[in-house]
Order: structure tokens, then C-alpha cells, then sequence
């Protein structure tokens, strides 16, 4: 059962938390003061060298935040209390040297934390197939493969330095899928985004790797707000992993990040999340606030995109990856498990905005809430009238562990359409005594019953995940697991 | 060094304050078959779930002593490790967990305990396809989940087939016979003698005395309002048949 060469066991342990990514690193970081006013978002823009569209773009936003700043969400089933966003730091930069051009100018310490954290970036995972871009708190401090992707005209870059070199593309797409103003946490991180990565993939060119970034939360007191665009050109096709871990802190920290979605004709994109941010510890004190925007555009016919996410992670989820389906025949896929135990809350789903013909959209949700915990599933399907012989097939699942926690499923359902064929499935579960005594009866420790039987509860998630990604999948969901049965 | 293999001494045991189990007494000896019957609410399928440790049970006194350990507090997969096996009367379903990692993470995890390495994939696949054909169980069968959609003699034929894979010291079997048309029966039986030598032990709780015609026991017990009345060897299991178990309670 344990034959895990990885370090990642269910014997992993820090002192007062199951959370192994939990350490801090000592680098010196150029920071800047705590709050949030013009002056912040004009030295943001003038530390990244911006050009004056930009900036325009993010006083914009700016303007637009502190207009409505009273106007949080608030229809989210998540409690939590207010933020101020005057006390957080809105750029740190680990290094005095940003934006490194090859892994040689990047901070020795800086690779070794990469390592430590089970990111080596150079040799692991070019034997892999896989090109990372890691974003230490605000700055990306490296991207590898660099030559293949070059030859197959593929960009994979910083966003910040695809302002400078791809100023067209950049300045075309950004705020097409989601504009600064869409909901408040997406206008915020408009003003005062500081880094992310950027693809663009060429007519015809089908990516030759796994393009991955892994983001991490350093500076105590610091948002995230990172940018990401991707953008498949006509016939292309790509597949991009994200990672986040966070280390242990006593305060909330914030990350609100955009990511925003192209795909033109006959494109695919295929966007996997594995968010493991800091959750809080077992008294629900401290964790990340993750308030993400993730929307894909299926602008051309027959494109498609897919969004799988596995998030353990965080003391606060709230997130909808969305599809725009404009295309005719275009595909918007959702697949998601969402685990949240002690104190956290997840409030996640998905939109699928059927707008062309022919559209299809799958939703497979898996929710599983263990100790004290929140967990639900929001989710909107909308049929347009334009969009004839859409089709949408929806299923929520949720798994309880304990009788403390919580499973909630909110499906909205709006068809103005009468071609549109909807189907929606729901089911709630508990791992049963019987599944684990079982189990346990061949020889399989409680605990790794209890893994085994919610592992299989995700099955069908993890076989959407690239196969090394599918592993750590599994893995993080065993570490998340722990002290819930028994 | 003991023959014997397992030893209940004054066993009591109860669901839920109720008890079930009053005074029960029963030695298991290398190489045996023993066999309980009893009607409905005797406490066969309680004794048998007591005896792999289901935490839905409590024991309220007595004494279990398998293998030289006293199994008092022992977590169930321990006891599996050590060499003793239930095949369960309802085989649970687990939805998403294939039956071939259900079952090579049992066998290592068995192995690990009793300090084996692991098998390979491929030593794991020889034995477990050499077991699967002798219980008639498909290669198709071990790619799916376990016991999903399985009819009730696909379970049963599973457990058998688990059995033969863990080969324990140990085979308590919770009425396995019952459900079972005449071919499975034959299957279930087959598979049972064949795991059956004179290294093991099998104890076998059944309703019915057809699977004897299939299996040959030592020792018939009796089991009436949680306790053994009476032993006996097989021709005991023919006077029940005849007489039913009426003429025990009030002999």
C-alpha cells in the first residue's frame, strides 16, 4: 500500500500540523509598504517598467475597486470576517535581481526551496516533460524548457515580460474574458496584479510539453494576485498544471488571482489545478483566502476547454471556472474534487454559458467535507437563446466523513432555449462502517481504508489529471486525510 | 508448540446492549473443519463478526486466543495479517476502488506485517490469475470495482477468491453457501476444500446442511440463543436435517 518512493507518506508529520509545506524561507524580498492606494499600483507598474496603456488599465480598475468596495460578495455559504484591504502587502519581490533570463541567474537558495518543495526545476521534471514558470509571493523566478517550446513557436513566459515583448497580444486578450470590472476580487487584482504567466500557442502547433506553473505565498502579511492569460490559436492545443502551496502562518493571507482563457478555432486547452494552500491549522486559525476568477472563452467553432481542479487546500475556496461557450460546437468540461476538513470552507463550481449551436458541457463534481467543515457546490447553467441543441450533462457528488461537517448543492438552471437537452445528477454518501470494516478485514489499516474508499470516490476526477499530476493527486488527498477516521 | 489454532474461552458478546453471545466456548485445532449451525438469531454471524474484530460488537468478557495472541483490543487488520480471514454473508460494495488494487494492497499489506516484500506486478498477476481461474472469476471481473454490480454469486465467488490469495490460517465463513444456485454452490465449495490442509483451519457457519454434501467437517456444533448445545460430527448435521431444531431446544 505504501510504496510511495515520494516523501509525501502517511507518516509525514510537522510538529503541529499534517501541512509539510508549511516552512518559510529566509530570502531578503523588496518589499513594498502595506495598503493599497495609487500610489502602490503606479510603483507596481513603474517597478515592472509597464507601458502607459497599462497602468491607464490598472488605475482604471483601481477607481472602479474604491467605488465599490462596499460591495463584496456576500451570496457565498462561506463566513469569514472582513478584510482590510489596507493592511495587506501588495508586492514583494524575493530577490534583487527579478525576472532571472535562465535558471543560471536564479538564486541558488531560491532553486533548493523549489526542490525542498518538491519542484526541482531543472532536471526532474525536463526528464518529466513538463516546463515549469515558479512565482515566488509576486515574481516568477524561473521558466524552463525554455528551447524546445521556442522551436515549436510555443511562448511561455512571465506575463510581466510578455507586456514587453508580446505588447499586441497581451494588450488584445487581457480583460477579454474577464473584464476589470466583472465582480470585485477580479477588479482588485486588475489594479494591482504583479505577475503570472503567459501562453500563447500557435495556429496548428500542438504543445510539446505540459506547461506548468507553481505558485507560492512567502512574505508574511502579502496577496497574491497573479495574472494568468493563455491563449490557443486556431487548430492548436495545449495542457497547463498549476501548483500552490503557502507556509504555515498564524494570519490569512490573501490571494485573489485572474486567470483568463482563448480558444480560438478548433483549439483546445486543457487547464489542471492542484491548489494545496495553506488550509489553517486544526483550530481553523490562519489559511489562505482563495478568491479566484477563472473563466475560458471558447470564442472559435469546434474549440474546447476543459478545467479539472483537486483542491485540498485553503481556509476559504471560493471559485468558479467557467466556460463561455461562443463557438459552434464547442466544448466546456468541469471537473473538480473539493476537500475541505477542520475549520476550511469551499464555496466552488462552475459556469457553462451555452451561447453557439451544438454546444455540450460536461460538470462532474466531487465534494467530500470531513471534521467541522463546509463544502459547496455552485453551479450555473445557462442556455441562451442562440444557442440551439445545446446539451449539458451535470453530476454532484458529496461524501461525508463524521457528522460534524457539511455538503451543500446549489445547481442554477436557466434555458431560454427549448433545443436544450439538460441532465443534472446529485448524490450524498458517507464512507460507511461496513466499507471500512471491510476493508480493514483484509489487512488494510484504518486509515488507508478510509483512503482507499475516498480515493475511489474521486476516481473519475483523477483519470481526467496528466498521470504524474494524478499521482501527487492522490497523495495530497491522503496528507488532507489524516485523523479523520478512527 | 500448540495445535491449536484458535481458543474462545466464556465468550460474551452483545450489539448494542443487547446480548447475543452468553458463555461460548470452542477450540479450533490445526488442520480441522468445524461447522455451526443453528437457526436465525442464534448468533452465528455475531460470533463469526466478533471473531475479525467488527467494531459494531462488543465483547463484554471471555477470552479469544488465536494463534497464541490474545486478540482483546486487536484492530481487525491485524488480526487479518495474522492469519484470520471472514468472508462475509454481504460483501460490501467499494464504487471506484478496482478490485486489483483491493487486492494486491491486501496482500502486501499482509506481507509488510509479517515481514515479506511486496510481490512484483507480475508474480502478483501469475498467482492472482492462477486463483481467479479456479473460481471461475473473469480477467474483466478483476478490472472492475470491487463487488459493483456484482450478481450474489460474484460475491461470493470473490470472497473465495480472496481467500485462496491471502490464504490465511484461519477461514471463518458467514453463511457463504447461502444464495447460491447449485453451480455456484459447487464453485464456493471447490474453492473452500481446495484452500482446506493440514496447516489451516476452516470454521464454517451455515443454515443449511447442503454444503456438507461438498464439504466434509469434523465437528458439527449446534448454536441455540448464543451458545454451542451440542457437537458432533457429520451425521449430527443429517439428524438436524431430518428433525430440525426443535427437538434440541427441548431436549
Amino acid at each position: 500500500m505504501n510504496n510511495d518512493k515520494n516523501v509525501i507518506s502517511r507518516d509525514t508529520k510537522l510538529e503541529d500540523d499534517n501541512y509539510k509545506w508549511g516552512f518559510d524561507f529566509q530570502f531578503n524580498a523588496d518589499n513594498a509598504p502595506i495598503g493599497l492606494s495609487e500610489d502602490i499600483v503606479k510603483l507596481i507598474s513603474s517597478k515592472k517598467n509597464e507601458p502607459e496603456w497599462l497602468l491607464d488599465w490598472r488605475l482604471k480598475s483601481l477607481n472602479h475597486f474604491f467605488k465599490n468596495q462596499d460591495n463584496e460578495p456576500e451570496w457565498a455559504n462561506i463566513d469569514f470576517p472582513k478584510i482590510d484591504f489596507q493592511k495587506i502587502r501588495y508586492y514583494s519581490s524575493p530577490t534583487d535581481k527579478p525576472n532571472p533570463k535562465s535558471l543560471d541567474e536564479v538564486d541558488p537558495e531560491m532553486l533548493e526551496a523549489f526542490t525542498k518543495l518538491g519542484i526541482p526545476l531543472e532536471e526532474q521534471k525536463k526528464l518529466s516533460g513538463v516546463a515549469v514558470d515558479a512565482i515566488m509571493d509576486s515574481v516568477s523566478v524561473a521558466t524552463t524548457y525554455q528551447k524546445q517550446l521556442e522551436d515549436a513557436g510555443v511562448i511561455f513566459c512571465p506575463i510581466s515580460e510578455a507586456v514587453h515583448k508580446y505588447p499586441e497580444l497581451v494588450q488584445k486578450y487581457m480583460g477579454s474574458v474577464v473584464p476589470y470590472s466583472d465582480n470585485f476580487y477580479a477588479t482588485l487584482n486588475s489594479a494591482v496584479f504583479t505577475d503570472g504567466s503567459f501562453i500563447y500557442v500557435p495556429p496548428g502547433v500542438r504543445c510539446p510539453v505540459e506547461l506548468m506553473t507553481y505558485f507560492r505565498i512567502n512574505e508574511l502579511d502579502t496577496g497574491q494576485f497573479e495574472r494568468t492569460l493563455i491563449i490557443a490559436d486556431k487548430g492548436s492545443y495545449v495542457s497547463y498544471l498549476e501548483g500552490c502551496t503557502a507556509p504555515f502562518r498564524k494570519n490569512n493571507q490573501l490571494h485573489a488571482a485572474v486567470v483568463e482563457l482563448v480558444a480560438l478555432d478548433d483549439a483546445e486547452i486543457k487547464y489542471s489545478t492542484l491548489q494545496n494552500w495553506f488550509p489553517g491549522d486544526t483550530n481553523g486559525e490562519g489559511g489562505v483566502y482563495n478568491f479566484v476568477t477563472k473563466r475560458g472563452k471558447c470564442q472559435g467553432k469546434n474549440s474546447k476547454i476543459s478545467w479539472t481542479q483537486v483542491e485540498t487546500g485553503s481556509a476559504i475556496t471560493w471559485k468558479y471556472p467557467s466556460v463561455l461557450l461562443q463557438g459552434d460546437n464547442s466544448v466546456g468540461e468541469f471537473y473538480s474534487v473539493a476537500l475541505v476538513n477542520n475549520y476550511q470552507q469551499a464555496d466552488t463550481g462552475t459556469k457553462m454559458i451555452h451561447i453557439g449551436k451544438n454546444t455540450k458541457s460536461t460538470i462532474i463534481a466531487k465534494g467530500i467535507s470531513a471534521g467541522k467543515a463546509t463544502n459547496t457546490y455552485r453551479g450555473q447553467v445557462k442556455v441562451l437563446p442562440t444557442a440551439k441543441n445545446a446539451r449539458n450533462f451535470t453530476q454532484c457528488d458529496s461524501l461525508l466523513i463524521g457528522d460534524k461537517c457539511g455538503a451543500h448543492t446549489i445547481p442554477y438552471i436557466e434555458v431560454k432555449n427549448p433545443t436544450a437537452q439538460l441532465e443534472h445528477e446529485a448524490t450524498t454518501s458517507k464512507v460507511s462502517d461496513d466499507q471500512l470494516f471491510y476493508t480493514q478485514q483484509r489487512g488494510i489499516s484504518l486509515e488507508d481504508a478510509n483512503y482507499m474508499i475516498i480515493n475511489g470516490f474521486c476516481k473519475g476526477i483523477f483519470k481526467e489529471l496528466p498521470f504524474e499530476f494524478a499521482i501527487e493527486a492522490s497523495q495530497l488527498l491522503r496528507v488532507s486525510l489524516e485523523g479523520t477516521v478512527g | 508448540m500448540s495445535k491449536n489454532i484458535i481458543e474462545i474461552k466464556n465468550l460474551h458478546a452483545s450489539v448494542e446492549d443487547t446480548k447475543i453471545i452468553k458463555g461460548l466456548n470452542l477450540k479450533i485445532n490445526v488442520g480441522e473443519k468445524h461447522t455451526i449451525m443453528g437457526p436465525n438469531g442464534s448468533g452465528k454471524s455475531t460470533l463469526a463478526n466478533v471473531l475479525a474484530g467488527n467494531p459494531s460488537y462488543t465483547v463484554d468478557s471471555g477470552e479469544i486466543i488465536f494463534m497464541g495472541q490474545d486478540l482483546d483490543e486487536m484492530e481487525p487488520d491485524i488480526r487479518a495479517c495474522i492469519g484470520l480471514f471472514l468472508a462475509f454473508q454481504y460483501p460490501v460494495e467499494l464504487p471506484g476502488v478496482r478490485m486489483w488494487q483491493f487486492l494486491k494492497s491486501s496482500l502486501d499489506a499482509k506481507r509488510e506485517y509479517n515481514g515479506q516484500e511486496p510481490l512484483s506486478t507480475r508474480e502478483f498477476d501469475n498467482l492472482l490469475n492462477e486463483y481467479a481461474e479456479k473460481v471461475g472469476i473473469s480477467q474483466d471481473f478483476i478490472k472492475r470495482n470491487v463487488n459493483e454490480g456484482f450478481s450474489g454469486g460474484e460475491k461470493k465467488r470473490n470472497e473465495i477468491l480472496q481467500l485462496s490469495l491471502l490464504n490465511p490460517k484461519l477461514a471463518i465463513l458467514d453463511e457463504t453457501d447461502s444464495g447460491l444456485d447449485i453451480d455456484a454452490l459447487k464453485v464456493v465449495s471447490q474453492g473452500i476444500d481446495s484452500f482446506s490442509s493440514n496447516e489451516n483451519s476452516v470454521l464454517l457457519v451455515t443454515h443449511y446442511q447442503r454444503i456438507l454434501n461438498y464439504i466434509q467437517p469434523d465437528f458439527v456444533h449446534v448454536m441455540m440463543d448464543g451458545n454451542i448445545v451440542t457437537s458432533g460430527d457429520k451425521s449430527l448435521a443429517l439428524e438436524l436435517e431430518e428433525k430440525g431444531y426443535d427437538w434440541l431446544s427441548t431436549k
